[in-house]
């Protein structure tokens, strides 16, 4: 830490309440020039309420004390909506996650970046376009006279991402605030946001990160500051926290990054299933060492399927052939529009290929007719990104999976009350509380969500589980458990798991083998550790060096 | 992701454009085609002899020699549906025919009329836009009462019967206050009270669709980086969540247009105003055939240009649907 310059950000016990009930219980805090200071926790540990509070936006109905609230050596304790607003945009900025709405979806990007200038400098309507132009470049965006007059919806998550941040560093402000900066992103685009946020960084600028994924802030932070349920409950140098946490919950966090354990390992620190962590140190799953002669359950074979786009079509899937034997996991990664998601949708059948065949156990998949397929639908199961989304709000936790139970059986007597033993077992399997069958999958957390998902998914007794980005929108922590809880169901039930990922750590940790896709092609498969430790495709040499992990 | 050079694309995005006008204008004309046919079988439904009508109605005891006269030279005696295809063919030429009760031309008639309550809808939309996005911006983002009173008069508003609106302007406006005229006198003022009677329903509606979708607006993380930015809470009303707000009242428009042109039918009986809607009041009391359906056409013919419009309004208020019509 640098003693000898001013603090940009000087905080002593902030505390932030809504409508009297205290959410961050004394915050203290201090940024030198050029010092990058991460906050890390779960959802809900209130960095995003504290990240807010310094710029005093935490809302409406929040009430924000500190005994020190210092930016850029200005005192904000008493500040009214005047001062603060001449100090938003020019002496801190601020960078939220999710550039997609965080930017005005109907205005162009080129405004978007000139509200500051506009609002705090008196320039000329040239001289600020041509700013603007500047700062594009400065971001790095590929070509800024066509960017300037787009807006968000056109542009990709990173480019969006960097128009955000040029909005943000506009007049060069002293304290750069970034919440989540990229946690929607690719692997390799987060790794250029990141190279670019330490870019701005090295000019002097103090940047206050915020993330709960401690693989992400290991690579900037100069120190980190776990939080937890309103307080710090940890803090030092990154490598002290990283190499000797002290607090169980900080070991928590950094156990739960996959990418750090073997396959097979348990993630969560869970201490109520002690029994299971003996069980589980088994490297590879017994099942698939003993199917590894038998024929595949599930075979692609030279898949190709394209999309129509204005003036042509679009090859999402381009001669793609994968094999998955029962009880192996195959992983496969890639970014967002390489095409994994499309091949799921083809091993669901819920799309058919132009050209390729898909075999499910011996037989015919693919080329069914959707009467002659329905009755064995019931064998491929799938779990969603988000399933709040794949489930109807009106309905109760029960009946979701009842229905699902229902519709595998032949007779489909729709008897709720018939179901209630089998939706109570399968709730105990994913380790969720019986009474759990009576709520609504809006009252419930993420991960009860996914747990629920997953239920849903094993009431019909399936062979073959498709995970399409099942832990992308979890915190670390959470994520873990839903790892664990998949690699235990494999065993129990010997299931196959075709497992989608952007999440390099996620995968590797996953699965037995590994096929990367770029751009609708395998580049490169084989057996998981082989592929990470030594990738043959420079694709995916790329992904594994913009992977972000933990510093050993 | 989008393959082909940007011409490519913006040729495939015109291409888009034209098919879109295309089906537009296939589209009014089959509207404007069925409400021709539904008009001409419904009006048979009145009782009543359209000769009769012709004659001066039922009380002018015309002679059976005038009234079969009458009847061949407007064709009645002729088959309905022979009756309808020489309707159809004059429609055609743009012929509306001849109006029953005034022997004037329909086209004349209406053209006389259609300025007067054009202006009205026009100038009533108008203050109803004002009005809800007045409403709508004063009873959001300022806490719990002001929210319940926003609703409350929104409800209350989109609630009011025209005629009953109109009977308490004019007791209290002209009667009471003796400020404004109780009846149209084509000045000014005249207009004050018809225009009141028919914005302040659809305000209310218009308020609690946008007040709905300002609320959306106000909680998108875009209010939280604009104000990260130094805007003020008006700055980033004027320049981000207003439009936002105005989408769905937008396309709304549309339908609004024709609500104003059906409740003009009533206003413009009440204060006694030359225009559209009384003329078709009129014309339906006489039987007079050929005016009814050329009001209800012309009504019909504003409708669909009102959608075209709304909808390419939408296009410019929004660019995201600009986007997909390339899709």
């Amino acid at each position: 830490m640098n003693t000898e310059e001013a603090p940009v950000l000087d905080v002593s016990r902030l505390r932030v309440a809504f409508d009297g009930i205290e959410v961050v219980h004394g915050v203290d805090l201090t940024i030198s020039p050029g010092e990058c200071v991460a906050i890390v926790g779960e959802s809900g540990s209130g960095k995003s309420v504290t990240a807010r509070a310094l710029l005093g936006l935490a809302g409406a109905h929040s009430q924000a004390t500190a005994e020190r609230l210092h930016i850029d050596g200005l005192d904000l304790r008493a500040a009214g909506e005047r001062e603060w607003r001449a100090v938003r945009g020019r002496r801190a900025g601020l960078i939220l996650q999710d550039a997609l709405g965080s930017l005005d979806p109907l205005r162009t990007v080129g405004r978007e970046i000139d509200d500051p200038l506009r609002i705090h400098l008196r320039l000329s309507a040239a001289e600020r376009s041509a700013r603007v132009l500047e700062l594009l470049a400065d971001v790095g965006m590929p070509d800024p006279a066509f960017a300037v007059g787009r807006r968000s919806g056109e542009l990709s998550g990173g480019l969006r991402q960097r128009a955000l941040i040029a909005a943000a560093i506009a007049l060069d402000p002293p304290l750069l605030i970034a919440d989540e900066p990229t946690t929607a992103l690719d692997v390799t685009v987060q790794a250029r946001i990141l190279a670019l946020l330490d870019e701005i960084r090295g000019r002097g600028t103090g940047v206050l990160l915020i993330s709960h994924d401690l693989a992400v802030v290991s690579r900037m932070a100069d120190r980190i500051l776990v939080m937890r349920e309103g307080r710090i409950i940890e803090q030092g140098p990154t490598r002290t926290v990283l190499e000797s946490p002290q607090e169980d919950y900080t070991k928590a966090l950094i156990a739960a990054v996959p990418a750090q354990s073997p396959r097979g390992a348990r993630l969560s620190m869970t201490p109520e299933q002690p029994a299971i962590i003996a069980t589980t140190a088994v490297p590879t799953p017994p099942a698939a060492a003993s199917a590894a002669e038998a024929a595949p359950l599930l075979e692609l074979a030279h898949l190709t399927k394209t999309f129509a786009v204005p003036g042509g079509r679009f090859t999402a899937v381009d001669d793609v052939s994968l094999s998955l034997r029962r009880g192996e996991t195959l992983g496969l990664v890639g970014e967002s529009g390489s095409g994994k998601t499309t091949v799921a949708r083809l091993a669901l059948a819920l799309t058919a290929p132009d050209r390729g065949t898909v075999r499910f156990d011996g037989g015919q998949w693919s080329e069914l007719a959707e009467r002659d397929r329905r009755p064995k639908r019931h064998r491929i199961g799938a779990i969603y990104q988000d399933p709040l989304a794949s489930f109807d709000p009106r309905w109760k936790v029960g009946r979701l999976i009842a229905d699902a139970a229902n519709g595998a059986a032949t007779n489909g007597a729709a008897r709720p009350d018939a179901a209630r033993p089998v939706v109570a077992e399968l709730l105990e399997q994913v380790g969720l509380a019986a009474s759990v069958a009576d709520r609504r999958p809006l009252t419930l957390s993420g991960g009860q969500r996914q747990r629920v998902a997953i239920a849903r998914a094993l009431a019909a007794s399936p062979e073959l589980l498709i995970c399409d980005e099942p832990v992308s929108a979890l915190d670390v922590t959470i994520q873990a458990q839903i790892l664990d809880l998949l690699d235990e169901l494999q065993r129990q039930r010997g299931l196959a798991l075709l497992f989608i990922s952007h999440d390099l750590g996620v995968v590797a940790h996953m699965a037995d083998r590994v096929a990367v896709m770029q751009a609708g092609r395998v580049v490169e498969s084989g057996a998981a550790d082989e592929v990470f430790a030594r990738p043959e495709h420079p694709y995916t040499a790329r992904l594994v060096a913009d992977s972000p992990r933990l510093p050993r | 992701m989008t393959p082909g050079s940007p011409t490519d694309e913006r040729r495939s995005i015109r291409g888009a454009t034209l098919r879109r006008a295309g089906l537009l204008v296939a589209g009014a004309v089959f509207v404007l085609w069925a409400v021709a046919t539904l008009t001409f079988f419904a009006i048979r439904l009145i009782p009543g002899d359209p000769a009769q009508a012709i004659l001066g109605g039922p009380g002018s005891q015309a002679s059976q020699e005038a009234l079969d006269q009458v009847r061949r030279d407007y064709g009645l005696d002729q088959p309905l549906i022979a009756q309808y295809f020489a309707m159809l063919g004059r429609l055609l030429t743009g012929d509306l025919g001849v109006s029953y009760a005034l022997k004037l031309p329909v086209a004349d008639l209406l053209g006389a009329q259609l300025g007067g309550t054009l202006l009205l809808a026009a100038l009533a939309l108008m203050l109803a836009w004002i009005l809800a996005l007045g409403l709508a911006i004063w009873s959001t983002g300022r806490g719990r009462v002001a929210s319940a009173l926003g609703e409350g008069v929104e409800i209350t508003a989109a609630a009011l019967p025209h005629f009953w609106l109109a009977a308490v302007l004019i007791a209290v406006f002209s009667v009471g206050l003796g400020w404004l005229p109780p009846v149209a006198t084509g000045t000014l003022a005249g207009f004050v009270l018809p225009v009141v009677t028919l914005a302040v329903p659809l305000a209310g509606f218009l308020a609690q669709v946008m007040r709905e979708s300002l609320l959306d607006a106000m909680q998108q993380p875009f209010v939280v980086s604009a104000r990260a930015r130094g805007e003020s809470a008006l700055g980033v009303r004027a320049r981000h969540t207003i439009r936002h707000a105005s989408l769905p009242a937008i396309s709304l428009s549309g339908w609004a247009l024709g609500w104003l042109l059906s409740g003009a039918v009533v206003v413009e009986t009440i204060f006694a105003m030359p225009g559209l809607g009384r003329t078709l009041l009129q014309a339906v009391t006489l039987r007079d055939i050929p005016v009814v359906t050329g009001v209800v056409l012309l009504v019909a013919l504003v409708y669909v240009l009102m959608t075209v419009l709304t909808d390419l309004a939408a296009r410019i208020a929004d660019p995201r649907l600009r986007q997909e019509a390339g899709r």
